[in-house]
């Protein structure tokens, strides 16, 4: 009994470590196109499998709570992970921290039905705070992602030396500050809470838990305390992180459990177990609300701790921020860095259909930002669609052999499309600006935008300057335009570029 | 002894050792070989050519005297302000007259003027019948046009000289200018400096009269014509030829003529050609390795510029192949070569223009980086890139679509763009080139820069593509 529950909890973590370090890769953009490989790890997520109406997967995913419980909490979900290693280090600083505590009904479901209505009509803020899978995407593209670069640029140092030719050097940029921050106090309050209390975020607060909470009452298997053989010893209250045991009431709360088996190695009597339950007892109410006033929850974070970590995390932001001035070479013209210009309309990548189809169905899990090779992506900081993704084209333009994103995106926000349709998808059309034109400027030939331009959108003509001068300058036909930005991009003139893209409200296809 | 007696001297050594040299050429083509890297070349056994107008014997490399070493290393490319090594080019200059080099070329222009006062001190050590001088009209400057201007170029040449006579005068690089005829006229015709020149023949002070020339062949065209006509007589003419530019100069730089057609038309005319440019710059001594390979499977032991110098010598009409030597080890090695010449066979000869066909085809960028174009005002690294770019021709490591290889296409697909983001950072590269043309007149090969970047750039672009 007590090897088989060990077992049970062997296997949860082996295949919990190995889906979570294979969305961690992808999240980091790992090279080699291993990201693509494995962007099914991605897709098997609740969240992006509702916004991608991918039945197939939210049906699997319901069939396994019908059966395990909220297993997917413990192995599938990448926060849930992240939760339970913060929480397995607060258990080495203090062993039997947990204790049991009521469920937050009225929060769990009030959360709900804001998330809900917030997905229904589209108010992306709300949803891709809550997405705990994309949450995670944003902690570890953020956060981690930098670290993982600065590695691989070792490397790549390392490489240059040795000319191994296969580790390549990344740029290293701060793609969003309002990112970074989101993401910064998302895993410090995160690693705070699981340190601390276990599961708190994903029983109080996170949509997903919720959800699966109400099939997971139902479940086949569950863990079930046999009052008969119970010494009211209190260790797997006390190790439960989703403090769903009431040892006192010999309860379970099947609705916050997330299946992790980790009262199954701590009874030391035999008394849990992890069995099929009959059906009367599935449907029997589960719920007693022994133990009313023990306390530890989400709302224990006080809001001095968040101030002080908002704080800190402001100043990073700007210490990182400070860091990014480039140094240029001696015997080489300086290159001042181009500045993205005002879009009145922001530009989502191709096969996003449209920036409101964006808005409805991306959780910004920046997983396509990460799959960006050319720099162009990059979380949004308008409100409306913060931390989702657009396109900008200081760092480089949209590479016409390129569709990483549209294969990557679990959400169905970016529709899969193939290299020749995108040749045919006009995600902006490019708009010229007279005073910036080098040409018009500097008085220097150009054409760099014309000889550049992908689709022929750009002819050079004749123009006469206010003082009289006939020069070159673009004259683009938007009917051709695909909006690449590679115009905006080598664009000689700095830091605003003559020509730039301004995106399409729906995408032009054909 | 005067220069009469030398040049009986020296063409009685001519005949003398030629019973010699044809057992020794002979031998080596039994052997398969030439004397290894390394060997000392013995002396007295240089190939000569006869001036048809002078009788002279010439020796068939010439000592190009415009890239002489400098004091801090190098060239004065590297160390423009470093003063040129004497007491080196003493040393070469003596090497050379021990191994029968007797022909040295010089003008007002080269090392930054200095040349001329160089190769005066170094050649006024040995007796003035033991060599010939050869030196240029140089007045490029639309200044130095003036006729009082141009003729104390001339004298200031023979005072630096040391000498009272030249034995070559050239009108220096006639084709040139944005106008050639234009610019011809005003350099020579308009002054009256070509006829004041001829005069000066007359009067013994100059020996033989030509011209180098480079770019519009409507000029050397003409200049011909007026040999035909008798209007003037060109007892010489200096032209680039290699085995490259012999069929596909024009395909390596737009301005330029095919060797062939300058080579035959003077020797239709039995006009002496001296060369210049036996190496390409020297592009054909460093040469890719798949040519390098076939050069190898030709011939174990010979160089890339041994090739090029026995090909520049071997047609008849040719004077003189000068070569512009630095290291005392390219004197040594081109010495090697033409002691004696051996001509190139139709085989080699064949595998010569196989080998052209191909140089030809990897389109390499005839830049020395020379950073004259550099900073590029938009902020490109112009000589890097070329480098780079040249250098995977050079190491064969343009990665080449045939289908068949897919997975190597992409190695080196992936190696060539890895390697050309090491080389040169993205905002350097040339897509940034937008053609503004600041760099074009700067450059001494007459690159079009930006028609290069483009071209650099589409193949950059195929490469992300496929």
């Amino acid at each position: 009994m007590k090897h088989s529950n060990s077992l049970l909890r062997v296997i949860r973590i082996t295949l919990a470590t190995m889906l979570f370090t294979a969305v961690t890769l992808l999240l980091l953009g790992a090279g080699w196109r291993l990201n693509l490989w494995l962007s099914w790890v991605a897709k098997l997520q609740f969240l992006p499998a509702l916004m991608a109406l991918n039945a197939g997967v939210l049906a699997g995913l319901i069939v396994l709570t019908l059966i395990f419980g909220r297993l997917y909490c413990s192995v599938i979900c990448p926060l849930g992970v992240m939760q339970d290693i913060f929480g397995w280090l607060g258990k080495k600083q203090k062993k039997n921290r947990y204790s049991y505590s009521p469920e937050k009904r009225w929060l769990r479901y009030s959360v709900l039905a804001v998330f809900a209505v917030c997905v229904i009509v589209g108010f992306a803020p709300v949803t891709t705070l809550l997405a705990p899978y994309s949450a995670y995407g944003r902690i570890v593209n953020s956060l981690f992602r930098p670290l993982y670069d600065l590695l691989g640029n070792a490397l790549a140092a390392v490489d240059a030396q040795q000319n191994w030719y296969v580790f390549s050097e990344a740029e290293l940029w701060m793609r969003s500050v309002t990112t970074f921050v989101v993401a910064l106090l998302t895993l410090g309050i995160l690693a705070v809470l699981a340190w601390r209390n276990g599961r708190t975020y994903c029983n109080t607060i996170c949509p997903v838990g919720t959800i699966l909470s109400l099939f997971a009452r139902f479940s086949l298997l569950r863990v079930q305390l046999d009052k008969s053989k119970c010494k009211n010893c209190s260790l797997c209250e006390r190790n439960c992180k989703a403090a769903a045991i009431d040892y006192k009431a010999g309860t379970v709360d099947y609705t916050r459990c997330v299946a992790c088996g980790d009262c199954l190695t701590q009874c030391k009597h035999g008394a849990l177990g992890y069995k099929t339950a009959s059906l009367t007892d599935r449907f029997a109410d589960r719920r007693q609300t022994a133990g009313a006033d023990r306390e530890k929850t989400a709302d224990a974070v006080d809001t001095g701790r968040r101030a002080m970590l908002t704080g800190a995390v402001v100043m990073a932001g700007t210490a990182a921020m400070a860091q990014a001035k480039i140094k240029v070479d001696g015997g080489l013209a300086a290159i001042e860095d181009k500045q993205a210009p005002v879009r009145h309309t922001p530009i989502v990548p191709p096969g996003a259909l449209s920036a409101r189809h964006m808005q409805k169905h991306c959780t910004a899990c920046q997983l396509c930002v990460s799959a960006c090779k050319n720099n162009v992506l990059r979380p949004s900081t308008d409100l409306m669609r913060l931390m989702q993704p657009e396109m900008s084209f200081e760092r480089g333009y949209c590479r016409p052999e390129c569709t990483d994103c549209s294969q990557v995106c679990p959400t169905g926000a970016i529709q899969p499309i193939t290299v020749e349709q995108k040749t045919g998808i006009h995600v902006g059309h490019a708009v010229w600006i007279a005073d910036n034109c080098v040409p018009v400027s500097k008085g220097d030939q150009c054409g760099a935008c014309a000889r550049h331009c992908p689709t022929l959108a750009i002819q050079m003509v004749n123009y006469t300057t206010a003082d009289g001068r006939t020069v070159q300058v673009p004259a683009i036909d938007n009917e051709r335009c695909i909006g690449c930005g590679k115009c905006e991009h080598l664009c000689p003139s700095r830091p605003l570029s003559a020509i730039y893209v301004e995106g399409n409200v729906v995408q032009h296809v054909g | 002894m005067n220069r009469r007696e030398f040049i009986k001297h020296s063409s009685a050594a001519v005949a003398g050792t030629s019973l010699l040299l044809t057992a020794c050429g002979k031998q080596s083509a039994v052997s398969g070989q030439q004397s290894a890297v390394g060997d000392e070349p013995s002396a007295g056994k240089m190939t000569y050519r006869t001036n048809p107008n002078t009788g002279d014997k010439v020796s068939l490399l010439g000592f190009g005297m415009m890239r002489l070493p400098v004091e801090a290393g190098g060239t004065e490319r590297e160390h423009p302000d470093s003063p040129i090594d004497q007491t080196a080019v003493n040393e070469m200059v003596d090497y050379a007259l021990a191994h029968g080099v007797n022909f040295f070329d010089t003008s007002p222009a080269y090392c930054q003027g200095n040349s001329e006062k160089v190769t005066g001190i170094a050649l006024s050590r040995h007796p003035r019948s033991n060599y010939y001088i050869s030196t240029k009209l140089s007045n490029f400057s639309p200044d130095s046009w003036k006729r009082e201007e141009s003729q104390a170029m001339f004298e200031r040449s023979l005072r630096y000289l040391q000498t009272d006579y030249v034995d070559y005068l050239l009108l220096h690089s006639i084709g040139g200018g944005r106008d050639a005829l234009a610019t011809f006229n005003g350099r020579y015709i308009d002054n009256g400096i070509l006829d004041w020149l001829v005069e000066q023949k007359q009067k013994g002070r100059i020996r033989n009269l030509g011209f180098s020339y480079h770019g519009d062949v409507r000029i050397f065209d003409m200049l011909l014509r007026w040999h035909d006509e008798g209007k003037y007589h060109w007892d010489f003419v200096l032209i680039e030829l290699n085995y490259v530019d012999w069929n596909y100069a024009n395909e390596i730089n737009p301005r330029n003529t095919d060797a062939s057609y300058l080579y035959g038309e003077l020797h239709k005319r039995g006009i002496p050609a001296n060369v210049m440019e036996p190496l390409l710059g020297g592009r054909l001594a460093k040469q890719p390795t798949p040519i390098l390979h076939e050069m190898k499977k030709m011939d174990i032991n010979a160089t890339p510029a041994e090739w090029a110098f026995r090909f520049a010598g071997t047609p008849e009409g040719i004077l003189t192949v000068l070569s512009g030597m630095t290291y005392i080890e390219h004197l040594q090695e081109n010495c090697r070569t033409y002691s004696p010449l051996r001509p190139v066979t139709p085989d080699e000869n064949a595998m010569l223009m196989r080998l052209a066909e191909q140089i030809v085809g990897m389109k390499a960028v005839p830049c020395t980086a020379c950073n004259y174009c550099m900073p590029c005002p938009y902020g490109l690294n112009i000589p890097i890139i070329f480098s780079y770019y040249n250098n995977c021709l050079a190491e064969e490591l343009m990665p080449i679509a045939d289908g068949s290889e897919d997975r190597e296409f992409r190695k080196a697909r992936r190696r060539w763009l890895l390697g050309y983001d090491r080389a040169v950072e993205p905002a350097r590269q040339a897509d940034h080139c937008i053609g503004c043309n600041h760099c074009i007149p700067h450059c001494p090969q007459r690159i079009d820069i930006p028609a290069e970047m483009q071209r650099i750039d589409s193949f950059v672009e195929q490469l992300k593509q496929g």
